[in-house]
């Protein structure tokens, strides 16, 4: 099945996008690892960790392209689902400390028995397996992915309205989790992780495989999004996006469609979550916080929404920025950027970068052919800027 | 504190001269000769202090208490302090005021500098509470009228025996009605619980607790001992219930307060949301930091007021409503002219675009006004409190409803009436049609935001009296007021006022149950399931304008 859509579907920059994937998901470890501190080719391993953390970002960004360039659904709160993927890695991480903690305890984490309870919840049941964590990053999302969506879809809660109730669901979670007695380490979140799988954390090849892995999921998950806006059930899915009435009245069940890819979209954000926190070292409540998922979108439109390498790719750009910026003497002036970003690209590139370049090479090509831009622009049905909510 | 060391010399000085004090003083506790006649001499009991022995100290106190003398009061608080010094083999006693002057017990004389031999008077927790009893009945006398409510409010608490002298000597003078009946109140818990008074007192000391009716009341009551007669405590148990009852209603008044107060400020964060949301369509992100920006406006306003014109501080929020209402639909129509114009049509991009504007005009406050908390003052008729029952209401809260409501009003009645009002609500039900009638629906569009961005300036006005102003403040209210808009609908005004006061209420009578955080959450929640029932909310527009 998936080879028959790689063929099928594979285009130039879908090529050219998993060789680059594929290329810094070897290339970089081997290049940290092999070359000695000295050489001027040797990666650091502080900047591999953070291209790791990049490269989950896209993978969120990849999810969220996914619905909302190929279906319309803007979801504000996807800061959630990477959250809790990242949550249910995080309590793998915590029950594999074991007695190393600081309290030594052999089965409780430390900040439950700082909180003098005396037994694990049930919640926390089974979480000392891998496989089990492994699950639970890609079912507790998708679950509650599935019963927010099935409550929202079927009651047609669309556009701006579903947008500010995920919104409202990320903040609900994001309060939760800042209580201690919800059983998730309140407002200090998970951190003090040792081992993965029996291999320590801190550890350089560790951190390789984990940028290795996350490279992997990232081309992973950007092939089944090109398997499903490239099938049948893809171009149902664009339907939605621009005319939902139109495609309800042709006979199909528009909530059911939504309802999949939107599920699908969580799985696949709770596994960047996943990756990302045993690169980062911590998760905590702010990972909840509106600001975040909405910052997520940003990255989409950047990159161009409904390209979905475009998506990954202003993931990668506009979190390289930040953290260009954050880190100098402009650092106050972030937020300026960060907020100007938001209004000029919506304003004047509503395509995003990814999205312009294609179609200025295509009115290009065309103009080679006809000598006739205009209608090249007006033939791109790939990117609908003026959608219909 | 009660006294400093100013007031004391300024009683010392008086002790000699005025001996008519010292006899009134002893006229009033003449009504209590049992316990004035252990007394000893003034000077014997300040001596008793320095023997360095509890049992003798708390003798000191007690006789103390009763002396009359104007320079008890300060040596026993002097003790509860740890400011009392006494020196063994002189038997003198000294009080060190809070600036360090130095006071002789036994005659308020000033003193140069502590004896070598003085040392602290020392306190054990049964001394500690004998003076605290004590310090309660001496303060029943005192001048000022809130001071005897306190005492009174103490010796209700603490029911000393010993008490009931004091008491009883300050009712026969008291002339505020107040004091009158907190004394009445502690003077009925003191008798409950002696030992000796008959039956009949302690009926009649029942109904007047009973009346009082309040938290301290229930406390007071439940602590009663076991071996009262059966009449008495089957009495105490129905006032108990009776009181209980009382409180309970008087929570649900209280909760139902907290919820209009929250309300309220939600009706106000959310009231402009719903105009440039129900008539343009246009989510708009950045409407909480035109709510900072009224708060910052009203900062502004004060701070000029405060260097220039300080008598005229009480306006500075009215003169801060008129500005904070024009800067803040200024910038709101220039975003709509510079920004939202184009994105008509597009409500995800006018999200997102909006959502980058609050974080510019967040950073850009941050960055002129810096990023603490600014002070804020409430003016004179606005701060301050009264009672209704068993409940408080704070001027501001009070003050802040009528002004929402007076907002919402003066919005209806410019909807209803008013020429642009009318071609508002044009474009609500139809813009294409309303622009065919010739109706400029690009102005209509600034100005309706312009509106919406100004209430939200007013609101920040408000919102400064009761909220930190910061940079954040308007982060804090926009999930909020989406949900008022999202629940009340966006057919017209009144779905957002109720749906304010839905929620707030709602949310204050969850928070008791739930806590504060679950409550918030359970309200989400329960949002979120209702909006399968309606999805557009309480009042929800209806026909063709619904597609749109």
């Amino acid at each position: 099945m998936t080879s028959h859509f790689l063929t099928r579907s594979l285009d130039r920059s879908a090529t050219v996008f998993l060789t680059i994937v594929a290329a810094v998901g070897v290339l970089l470890p081997l290049l940290n690892l092999l070359l000695p501190d000295t050489s001027i080719l040797h990666v650091p391993t502080y900047l591999m960790t953070l291209f790791g953390k990049y490269v989950c970002y896209a993978v969120l960004a990849l999810s969220i392209d996914l619905i909302w360039g190929y279906c319309g659904i803007l979801s504000l709160g996807h800061g959630a689902f990477f959250a809790l993927g990242g949550y249910a890695m995080g309590m793998y991480l915590m029950r594999q400390i074991g007695p190393r903690g600081v309290y030594a305890d052999p089965v409780l984490p430390d900040f439950m028995v700082f909180l003098n309870w005396k037994s694990l919840p049930w919640y926390w049941q089974g979480f000392d397996m891998f496989w089990f964590a492994a699950l639970m990053v890609v079912l507790v999302p998708g679950v509650l992915a599935f019963c927010f969506g099935w409550l929202a879809f079927r009651s047609r809660v669309t556009g701006v309205y579903l947008s500010i109730i995920t919104q409202a669901m990320t903040y609900a979670l994001l309060l939760g989790f800042f209580r201690n007695d919800f059983g998730f380490g309140g407002n200090n979140g998970l951190t003090d992780f040792k081992d993965i799988l029996g291999f320590n954390v801190q550890a350089e090849g560790t951190r390789a495989a984990l940028f290795t892995l996350s490279c992997l999921a990232l081309a992973v998950s950007f092939l089944i999004c090109r398997a499903v806006v490239g099938s049948k059930l893809g171009k149902v899915l664009i339907a939605i996006r621009d005319a939902e009435s139109r495609t309800r009245f042709l006979g199909y069940r528009v909530e059911s469609y939504k309802l999949f890819v939107f599920t699908l979209s969580a799985c696949i954000a709770g596994v960047a979550g996943a990756l990302y926190v045993p690169q980062v070292g911590i998760i905590n409540p702010s990972e909840f916080a509106p600001g975040n998922s909405i910052e997520a979108v940003i990255w989409v439109a950047v990159g161009g929404r409904g390209t979905l390498v475009g998506a990954a790719l202003g993931a990668v750009v506009v979190n390289y920025a930040k953290t260009l910026f954050t880190s100098g003497m402009l650092a106050p002036y972030w937020l300026f950027m960060l907020g100007a970003l938001f209004v000029l690209v919506t304003l004047l590139l509503p395509k995003g970068i990814f999205g312009t370049w294609n179609a200025w090479r295509d009115a290009r090509q065309v103009t080679g052919l006809t000598d006739d831009p205009h209608s090249a622009t007006f033939e791109d049905g790939a990117v609908k800027p003026h959608m219909a909510e | 504190m009660f006294f400093n060391s100013d007031v004391l010399r300024h009683v010392a000085g008086r002790i000699r001269r005025a001996g008519a004090i010292l006899a009134l003083s002893i006229t009033m506790w003449s009504g209590c000769p049992g316990i004035a006649a252990h007394a000893g001499s003034f000077e014997d009991d300040v001596a008793l202090l320095a023997a360095r022995s509890f049992t003798e100290s708390e003798t000191a106190v007690t006789h103390l208490q009763v002396s009359g003398n104007p320079l008890a009061y300060p040596i026993i608080s002097a003790l509860k302090d740890g400011r009392l010094y006494a020196e063994e083999d002189s038997k003198k006693v000294f009080i060190k005021g809070p600036d360090g002057k130095i006071i002789d017990a036994a005659n308020g004389q000033s003193v140069g500098a502590l004896p070598d031999g003085a040392g602290v008077v020392r306190l054990n927790n049964r001394l500690r509470r004998t003076i605290d009893a004590a310090l309660g009945s001496l303060t029943l006398l005192s001048p000022d009228v809130s001071v005897r409510v306190r005492a009174a409010q103490s010796v209700f608490k603490n029911h000393e025996e010993s008490s009931l002298a004091p008491l009883d000597a300050a009712l026969k003078n008291e002339s505020n009605d107040a004091a009158r009946k907190a004394l009445t109140a502690a003077r009925a818990a003191v008798i409950l619980f002696k030992a000796d008074a008959s039956e009949a007192d302690k009926l009649d000391a029942i109904t007047i607790i009973k009346a009082r009716g309040d938290q301290e009341a229930l406390a007071l009551l439940s602590g009663l001992p076991g071996d009262m007669s059966p009449a008495v405590a089957r009495a105490a148990t129905a006032a108990m219930t009776s009181i209980k009852g009382n409180l309970a209603l008087w929570s649900t008044v209280q909760n139902a307060w907290y919820g209009l107060s929250l309300g309220s400020v939600l009706l106000l964060a959310a009231i402009g949301l719903a105009i440039t949301f129900g008539v343009m369509g246009v989510i708009n992100m950045a409407h909480g930091e035109m709510v900072m920006v009224g708060a910052y406006t009203t900062f502004v306003v004060q701070e000029t007021i405060r260097t220039s014109y300080p008598t005229a501080f009480d306006y500075s929020l009215l003169i801060a409503v008129l500005l904070a209402f024009v800067v803040a639909g200024a910038i709101g129509v220039l975003i709509e002219r510079t920004i939202i114009r184009f994105l008509y049509g597009r409500p995800l991009e006018t999200l997102l675009a909006t959502w980058g504007l609050s974080l510019i005009l967040q950073q850009a406050v941050r960055t002129i006004f810096g990023p603490n908390n600014r002070e804020v003052g409430n003016p004179s008729w606005m701060s301050g409190a009264f009672d209704i029952g068993q409940i408080t209401i704070t001027y501001n809260r009070l003050w802040i409803l009528c002004f929402a409501l007076t907002v919402f009003i003066i919005l209806l009645a410019m909807l209803r009436f008013t020429r642009l009002g009318l071609e508002m609500r044009a474009v609500t039900q139809n813009r294409r049609m309303a622009a065919s009638m010739g109706i400029a629906t690009s102005r209509v569009d600034a100005l309706t935001f312009g509106l919406g961005s100004g209430i939200a300036g007013v609101a920040g006005v408000a919102l400064s009296q009761i909220d930190n102003v910061s940079p954040n403040l308007g982060q804090s209210y926009i999930i909020d007021s989406f949900m008022v808009v999202v629940f009340g609908g966006v057919g017209n005004l009144w779905g957002t006022l109720i749906g304010a006061f839905t929620l707030g209420i709602a949310n204050k009578f969850l928070e008791p149950v739930a806590g504060a955080v679950l409550g918030k959450i359970a309200i989400l929640v329960l949002i979120i399931l209702f909006i399968q029932k309606r999805p557009r909310g309480l009042f929800a527009l209806k026909g063709r304008a619904v597609d749109a």
